[in-house]
């Protein structure tokens, strides 16, 4: 009797899970998982956004001050304490800290934060600014003020040359 | 009560009486809507449940009828919607009822939530018919948010993007959650798509809720002003014609308000962004929800936490959920109730105050106010209405329905 | 009793109506931003019973053909869809003699055919992609829908087309303030003054057939009167229906309100 209930259970879960899976992202989806951009005509100072997964990428060309800014702020004034240092890594381990590439989604609730384009406003911290709740990023991308709970996130991305740099 | 009533009605027409032997369909529909004794007393609070029956009702056979002309894809959403707006016979009042309806069909069920909490109507025994109606707000919320979505304007998409990330606050399993509602790795046709579907489905569950509603409604009857439960013949009258004509007249009276904003105001509680379409890449100045969700969006806004916002938001209606136990008062209806009246009222307010809030950017002095007024909305629920009900020294009952209206009429 | 508390009901009513206005107007004010908001004008097609003014939408149509269609595309309308501005038939064929639109032969090779009545306004570049990269990153936006897409559209449009101020009329500090370059188009409505979109209009940029005198400020209203029209060319037909669904229901309410008297009058 037991055994019957357990097995009908079994049986009940596996039937389940097709249906709940099917939501899942499809293989043609899967497969714009990976992204390759040319970063030889960003100027520095300048920055693109690329769409990747559907997803708006930051590649920011820095400045040696945006660099040195980054580099001085002091652990302690971070929400989320991170180093520069880290955040400029790609998967090889190779640091270069000119160019900063990171998801354009604000970690509070999904908005496009403005300071890619030479108009935009960059909020309080020389970074990104997001309008939706009033988020403000450091030229690291880091969280400095507002309700985002974390820094912009940095996705795995590695130079496969001095120019090419491919995401995901 | 509705079991003690009458005995069988006999009809005379022959098929009728043929079906109902086997089917007592008519049965049915002459004791819960004809003989049905409802309390004689009621007031046009107690028009909106019908009101919001009909409104249920016209938002689904406009739904169906739009359906039959849209397209749930990225490219071809926008234009599907403005080719029913300017191509498809009278296609623009089909989509002008319902993108008004969704407004006062909420503007209906506010009124209903708010005359069931005024009188005590959650209290024993129509706790499950509180509950339920709960339930059927929470459909209404999910439905009107996905449908929101399907015209893939700005405020389509970024609407969604952000109330789909609200999942993303949950530990450890947000992400695989906010992927999993998505489809993809953001909002896109995947999402439109299946948001169509559930939106296509998701007012069939709230018929069915409905009909449960009703159901537990009819167990004990309807609570009515005084909130004191009808004691025999005199309290009560048949339901038709007396509230069939009453919540027609109700019904005609809302239905011309209605009728002022879908012909000559159509898109006044729309928002402009809405007829820009959809870009993934550029964010609104100012993403606004619906109007009806604003009290709810100025909640989640209010708590400097994520996580905790979210929390605090899904709470607000979590809170309702158990309403018939927080009030320990033993009247039900607020007219005999001197002090709790006026923190009703403050709850009122508070509301509308919270809904401004929402609309505002979270900035200046709106982020201190929607904070306060969410202190209240909390506050009211778990700490006033369970002291209140204790130390509050109600007003004497009169000893009847039928007696509190002859004592009004001697006035 | 009773007198207390049926007033009390519809008190409750009528504060929740006010303030249910008061949130919309609200969320309309936000809508215009920070940039002062466009002056309110009258126009023929405002109020209850307001209709379009068929000879101003023409003579706009007339504006966005010679000025705005080199960049802006109006994909959502028809040619077919002037006939409701009072041309005919053969008018609109006249109107479009010479304009092409992209098609396949019967050996599915492209080509470009006559358009025909049932065409959609041709857009000016093929994609988005392709009008963002002939101006400068940003493509111009469609206008099909742009009234109803900006709070006060119509208001907005207008202030919009005739709100440039030359670089040389600033004062310093709105320079300062704006950081305006000499090359920047400075428009006193558009949220942040600093529009892509140099100043489209000015007097006599286009000539009137029916000989109205083409200032800046009536092409402004022309060529808005015809996006409204093109926006939501239903409206008269909105407006109409309106009056007699209303008319309607206030019969029908008000004898629902004599028969809910005289079925209540034993009970009351």
């Amino acid at each position: 009797m037991v055994a019957t209930g357990a097995l009908g259970a079994v049986g009940a879960a596996a039937v389940a899970w097709p249906f709940i899976n099917n939501l899942n992202p499809a293989a043609d989806t899967l497969a714009l998982s990976t992204v390759e951009v040319n970063v030889t005509p960003i100027a520095v100072g300048q920055a693109v956004t690329v769409k990747w997964r559907g997803k708006p990428v930051f590649i920011r060309h820095r400045t040696e001050a945006e660099i040195k800014e980054a580099e001085a702020v002091p652990m302690s004034q971070l929400p989320d304490p991170e180093t520069d240092n880290k955040r400029v890594t790609d998967t090889a381990k190779k640091v270069r800290p000119e160019w900063l590439i990171m998801i354009g989604v604000c970690t509070h609730l999904g908005c496009v934060p403005l300071g890619n384009k030479p108009g935009d406003p960059k909020g309080e911290y020389g970074g990104w600014f997001c309008p939706c709740h009033g988020s403000s990023y450091d030229t690291s991308g880091r969280i400095r003020k507002g309700p985002a709970p974390t820094n912009l996130v940095i996705p795995d991305y590695l130079f496969t040359s001095d120019s090419l740099v491919r995401i995901g | 009560m509705a079991s003690s009533h009458g005995t069988p009605p006999v009809f005379n027409n022959k098929v009728i009486a043929w079906v109902d032997h086997r089917l007592p369909i008519f049965s049915y529909i002459e004791k819960e809507y004809h003989t049905f004794p409802t309390p004689r007393n009621f007031n046009y609070f107690w028009n909106f449940g019908a009101i919001a029956t009909v409104m249920l009702v016209l938002m689904i056979a406009t739904g169906i009828v739009l359906a039959t002309n849209y397209t749930p894809h990225v490219l071809m959403a926008f234009d599907a919607v403005e080719r029913i707006d300017r191509d498809v016979p009278q296609g623009w009042l089909i989509r002008d009822l319902h993108m008004n309806g969704a407004s006062f069909f909420f503007i209906a069920v506010y009124i209903h939530i708010f005359r069931g909490m005024y009188y005590g109507s959650y209290k024993a025994p129509r706790e499950l018919l509180w509950m339920l109606g709960v339930v059927i707000f929470l459909l209404m919320m999910a439905t009107a948010f996905m449908g929101y979505v399907l015209p893939w304007g700005q405020m389509s998409f970024w609407g969604a993007t952000v109330i789909t990330n609200l999942f993303s606050a949950i530990p450890v399993v947000g992400e695989s959650i906010v992927t999993w509602l998505w489809g993809g790795f953001a909002v896109d046709n995947p999402t439109l798509n299946r948001f169509f579907a559930l939106h296509y489905l998701l007012p069939f569950v709230i018929v069915a809720v409905v009909a449960l509603h009703v159901v537990a409604l009819h167990v004990h009857g309807s609570n009515n002003p005084t909130g004191i439960d009808v004691k025999g013949p005199q309290d009560t009258v048949p339901f038709h014609p007396y509230y069939t004509m009453k919540d027609g007249f109700g019904v005609m009276v809302f239905l011309i308000i209605f009728a002022a904003f879908v012909f000559f105001a159509p898109d006044y509680l729309g928002h402009p962004d809405n007829y820009i379409p959809a870009d993934p890449l550029v964010t609104p100045a100012h993403i606004v929800p619906e109007w009806y969700f604003l009290p709810f969006y100025a909640i989640l806004r209010a708590i400097p936490d994520k996580l905790g916002g979210v929390l605090a938001m899904f709470g607000a209606i979590a809170v309702l959920f158990i309403l018939p136990w927080l009030d320990t008062s033993r009247v039900r209806s607020c007219t005999f109730r001197p002090i709790y009246k006026w923190f009703m009222m403050l709850l009122v307010v508070d509301v509308i105050v919270l809904g401004i809030c929402g609309s505002k950017p979270a900035e200046g002095f709106w982020v201190p106010l929607s904070q306060l007024a969410t202190l209240y909305y909390f506050a009211h629920f778990l700490v006033l209405l369970p002291i209140l009900g204790k130390i509050e020294r109600p007003l004497p009952l009169p000893p009847s329905i039928a007696d509190s209206v002859l004592k009004k009429k001697a006035v | 009793m009773r007198a207390m508390r049926k007033p009390f009901a519809r008190k409750f009513l009528v504060s929740g109506a006010i303030a249910l206005a008061a949130l919309a107007t609200g969320t309309v004010a936000i809508a215009a931003g920070g940039t002062e908001p466009p002056p309110a004008n009258k126009w023929h097609f405002q109020g209850p019973f307001g209709t379009f003014d068929r000879a101003a939408a023409q003579r706009g149509y007339q504006v966005y053909q010679e000025v705005c269609a080199a960049c802006h595309s109006l994909r959502l309308v028809a040619y077919r869809n002037l006939m409701d501005l009072g041309l005919t038939e053969n008018q609109v064929k006249g109107l479009i003699k010479d304009i092409t639109v992209p098609d396949l032969n019967d050996d599915g090779a492209p080509i470009d055919r006559p358009a025909r009545p049932s065409d959609r306004f041709k857009s000016p570049f093929p994609n988005l992609a392709a009008a963002a990269a002939a101006n400068n990153g940003k493509a111009p936006p469609d206008l099909s829908v742009m009234i109803k897409a900006r709070a006060n559209g119509a208001d907005y449009m207008h202030a919009l087309l005739t709100g440039y101020v030359p670089y040389d009329k600033l004062t310093p500090e709105q320079i300062k303030e704006f950081d305006v370059k000499k090359d920047d188009n400075f428009n006193k409505y558009f949220p942040g003054h600093k529009i892509a979109m140099a100043a489209p209009l000015s007097d006599d940029k286009v000539t009137y057939a029916d000989g109205t005198k083409a200032t800046l400020s009536q092409q402004a209203s022309d060529v808005t009167e015809f996006l409204a029209w093109a926006a939501e060319p239903h409206m008269e037909d909105r407006k109409r229906t309106g009056v007699r669904v209303i008319l309607f229901l206030l019969a029908l309410a008000g004898l629902m309100y004599a028969v809910k008297r005289v079925v209540w009058a034993d009970k009351h």
